[in-house]
């Protein structure tokens, strides 16, 4: 590679990311993103000044060496690349494709104020594609068995991160998962055209081989309590990502109607029961020619909403209390909803569900909204505009405002603190919760958040019940 | 895993299993449900825990053939297993000493109404079964409801076998005649709304267990939401068992016909 100076890096134009026709991608679940090529990956790699102090790295929540790994992939090195970012990320392929990059490690990017940071996700991704496909990095060797037995509750990120990293010093662990697939939201919430199923199953083979014992169908507090973990069971230390799996509804008349869903339903039946495809069982409304209107402005709207395009709904809109410049959802799939022709209908929050004779839905009641002054997060409140009101027609309504924990396990479990929002009560940095041997981590700790937040969760806690099964001492 | 150890019939379309399952056998209580899928692809259908033995290791699950996923279930036989099952999910009945408590049972949902009757009289309740059917062939459990219960009633549409005419009728002959602490009631929904009118007006506190259509069946959805004293409650977590003067069965009903139109578009297997 010819080594470029850095006024020449800088005039390269950021590399786009090769992405599927929206006419082709209305019409099914094929993942939208193709991904770079090496030569794409290496262009892309070459812009970036490698700073003497990266500050992008500041914005990565799990601190990935970035600078390190962008300059291998400009070298051709992508094995090593790979190597840089495992030592902080266990999994790369998924965070490379969910991060909310535009507000972690690309925006602290210095060209970010330039707006053309690196695509640091499509970099990230890349190697991590490219080596799963070409020649996979050889896992750690585990450390001789410890003799210790660690219950892990849950398969998502949190806990998919924290088997990883306890298999690996020898000691032995089982996966409990309530549901039949393991994955958590990455393979019952995220669709298949953001995070094909299939990369998320390798990450979970992978651990499998290495000796982590996964166990599906099995409900921690109905099946086996917590306490009969560390007792009957005999196992010395639980950590806990259930997840915040319990869907927040609107609180307005109609939310019963026929043709109001959760996204987590809308989500579960299209993800994890596939009902998309001719050959599964499980139903879904109708939504060939119909109008969708999904409530929130998150990435589980947009999956929601997106969803419902590849369905056929005729008209599918996003309807948020506050602006498209508030909205939590990453940049890129709001850019992907409207290329792919998703209305989105800003100010405006629900009053009513309204319902006809047999109790289905017909439309919805709205009140316009106006942005009054920030509240303490900083955003702008969203306000009623005094008699502002309209009605729309919608066959199905889509409710993504969010999710709450499920208390399933933690109300069998009293001896466990919790926070006055049903969260679990755990340290940041070791996981530890008020019950001697339990450790939590995930959304199940802070609430509904990111992937990598979860995954860093599962290996900070890892770490604490390494230490933990090594001195006893909590 | 999920080994089915017999499986026989107990009325047309009826299938009584029992299924290997050590640990739910031992944890399940009464009122509680598995989910099961019985093939690739497959739906999530949510079956009573008719019965159990933990000595044996095994649970058992009645199924009436009602649409896809119960015609295949119906169709497995001994040795074969059930691809998924979890459990036991729901709140358990609530089991104490009440008195005299009446168990009323229609079609399938005696199998549903049998723990219930089994651990009310564990607990020492003078139990009373009323259990309707279309015809004769069509009332189950009864052997096991007589092995637990002080009176058993069946009831037939048709006369052929036992009283003829309807639970409530029979219900409302058995408040008059003795008291009745509580009633317990599984089955159509109508049947279960009529239920709840004849107790109302004597103010008999009155159970029933719900079937909203469900699919995860831990609290993650919300598709399996009832209407109970105008909130909105999942069944599958706070329920199946319900204060039966509360449930809004119109909407129950109506919800769990939502999808008429897809399983007509979908038929695979003829029932
Ligand atoms: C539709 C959707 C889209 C999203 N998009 C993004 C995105 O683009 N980027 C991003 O960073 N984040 C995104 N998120 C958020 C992200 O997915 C979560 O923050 C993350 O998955 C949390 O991981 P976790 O391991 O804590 O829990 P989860 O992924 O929720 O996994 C918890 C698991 O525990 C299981 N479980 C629960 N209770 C029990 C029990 N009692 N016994 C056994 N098992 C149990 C559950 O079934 C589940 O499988 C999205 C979320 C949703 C819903
Ligand atoms: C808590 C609970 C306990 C139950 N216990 C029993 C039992 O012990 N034995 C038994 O035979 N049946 C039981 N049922 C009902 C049983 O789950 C449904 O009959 C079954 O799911 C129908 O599936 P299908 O594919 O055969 O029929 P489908 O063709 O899918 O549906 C036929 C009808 O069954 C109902 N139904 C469909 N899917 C579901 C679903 N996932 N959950 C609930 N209802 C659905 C709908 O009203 C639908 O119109 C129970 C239901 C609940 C909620
Ligand atoms: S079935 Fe999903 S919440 Fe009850």
């Amino acid at each position: 590679m010819t080594e470029l100076t850095k006024r020449e890096r800088m005039k390269l134009p950021p590399t786009e990311m090769p992405e599927r026709d929206p006419e082709i991608r209305r019409t099914g679940f094929m993942e939208v993103n193709f991904g770079y090529d090496p030569d794409l990956a290496v262009i892309e790699a070459q812009r970036c000044l490698l700073c003497a102090r990266p500050i992008c790295i500041d914005g990565c929540p799990v601190g990935i060496r970035i600078s390190d790994f962008i300059h291998h992939v400009a070298l051709e090195e992508f094995t090593e690349a790979a190597e840089v970012i495992g030592i902080d990320n266990s999994l790369p392929a998924i965070c490379g494709r969910v991060c909310a990059q535009e507000v972690q490690c690309e925006g602290a990017c210095v060209l970010d104020k330039k707006g053309k940071p690196i695509h640091i996700g499509h970099l990230e991704r890349f190697v991590a594609d490219f080596v799963r496909e070409n020649s996979p990095l050889e896992p750690p060797p585990n450390a001789p068995p410890t003799g210790k037995r660690v219950a892990v509750v849950g398969s998502g990120p949190a806990g998919l991160a924290c088997a990883s990293d306890l298999i690996t010093m020898g000691h032995e662990v089982t996966v409990f998962e309530a549901l039949h697939e393991l994955g958590g939201v990455l393979v019952y919430g995220i669709p298949e055209f953001r995070l094909p199923k299939d990369i998320v199953r390798s990450e979970i083979d992978g651990l499998a081989d290495r000796g982590v014992e996964f166990r599906t169908n099995t409900v921690i507090g109905s099946l086996d309590t917590l306490d009969d973990l560390l007792t009957e069971e005999g196992y010395d230390a639980v950590f806990i990502g259930v997840g915040a799996g319990l869907p927040k509804f609107l609180g307005v008349p109609g939310e019963n109607l026929i043709g109001v869903y959760s996204a987590n339903e809308f989500l579960t039946r299209i993800n994890l029961m596939k009902a998309y495809s001719a050959k599964a069982q499980t139903p879904i409304l109708d939504m060939r020619g119909k109008n969708v209107v999904v409530f929130g402005g998150g990435n589980t709207a947009m999956d929601a909403v997106r969803t419902a395009v590849r369905l056929g709904a005729g008209r599918a809109s996003i309807a948020y209390r506050r602006t498209m410049d508030e909205m939590p959802a990453r940049v890129e799939e709001v850019h992907h909803a409207q290329a792919e022709g998703v209305v989105f209908d800003m100010l405006v929050s629900p009053l009513e569900l309204l319902g006809n004779d047999d109790s289905r839905l017909v439309g919805v009641r709205l009140q316009r909204m106006e942005l009054g002054e920030p509240d303490d997060d900083g955003r702008r409140r969203p306000k009623p505009i005094e008699g502002d009101i309209f009605e729309q027609p919608a066959d199905v309504v889509v409710i993504a405002i969010g999710n709450v924990p499920n208390p399933l396990l933690l109300r069998t479990t009293p001896d466990l603190d919790r926070t006055k929002w049903g969260t679990l009560v755990a340290d940041t940095d070791t996981g530890r919760t008020s019950k001697k041997g339990v450790f939590g981590g995930g959304d199940i700790v802070t609430g509904g958040a990111t992937v990598i937040l979860a995954m860093g969760a599962g290996r900070r806690a890892a770490a604490s019940i390494g230490e933990y099964l090594a001195t006893g001492e909590w | 895993m999920n080994t089915i150890l017999e499986v026989r019939a107990l009325a047309p379309d009826v299938a009584y299993f029992r299924v290997e399952a050590p640990k739910i056998a031992k944890r399940r209580r009464a009122g509680q449900f598995v989910i099961v899928r019985v093939e690739a692809e497959g739906e999530r259908i949510p079956l009573t825990i008719a019965d159990s033995d933990p000595d044996g290791g095994w649970i058992a699950l009645a199924v009436q053939a009602v649409g896809h996923t119960t015609t295949v279930m119906n169709r497995l036989r001994e040795g074969d297993d059930l691809l998924d099952m979890v459990g036991p999910l729901g709140q358990p009945s609530e089991i104490e000493l009440f008195g005299t408590v009446a168990v009323v049972g229609g079609g399938l949902g005696t199998a549903i109404a049998y723990p219930v009757a089994k651990a009310l009289a564990g607990a020492g309740n003078d139990v009373v079964s009323i259990i309707g059917g279309r015809s004769r062939p069509y009332v189950i459990f009864e052997a096991d409801m007589r092995a637990c219960c002080d009176e058993v009633h069946p009831c037939t549409d048709d006369g052929s076998y036992g009283f003829h005419g309807l639970v409530t009728t029979k219900l409302e002959e058995v408040m008059a005649r003795r008291t009745v602490d509580r009633v317990i009631c599984a089955g159509p929904i109508p049947m279960m709304r009529a239920v709840a009118e004849t107790t109302r007006p004597r103010g008999v506190p009155t159970i029933a267990s719900l079937n909203p259509i469900m699919v995860d069946g831990t609290g993650m959805c919300g598709g399996c939401r009832v209407s109970v004293g105008g909130e909105s409650r999942f069944a599958c977590v706070d329920g199946p068992e319900f204060d039966a003067h509360q449930v809004d069965f119109e909407l129950l009903s109506r919800r769990n016909k939502a999808y008429l139109d897809w399983e007509a578009e979908h038929k695979q297997v003829q029932p």
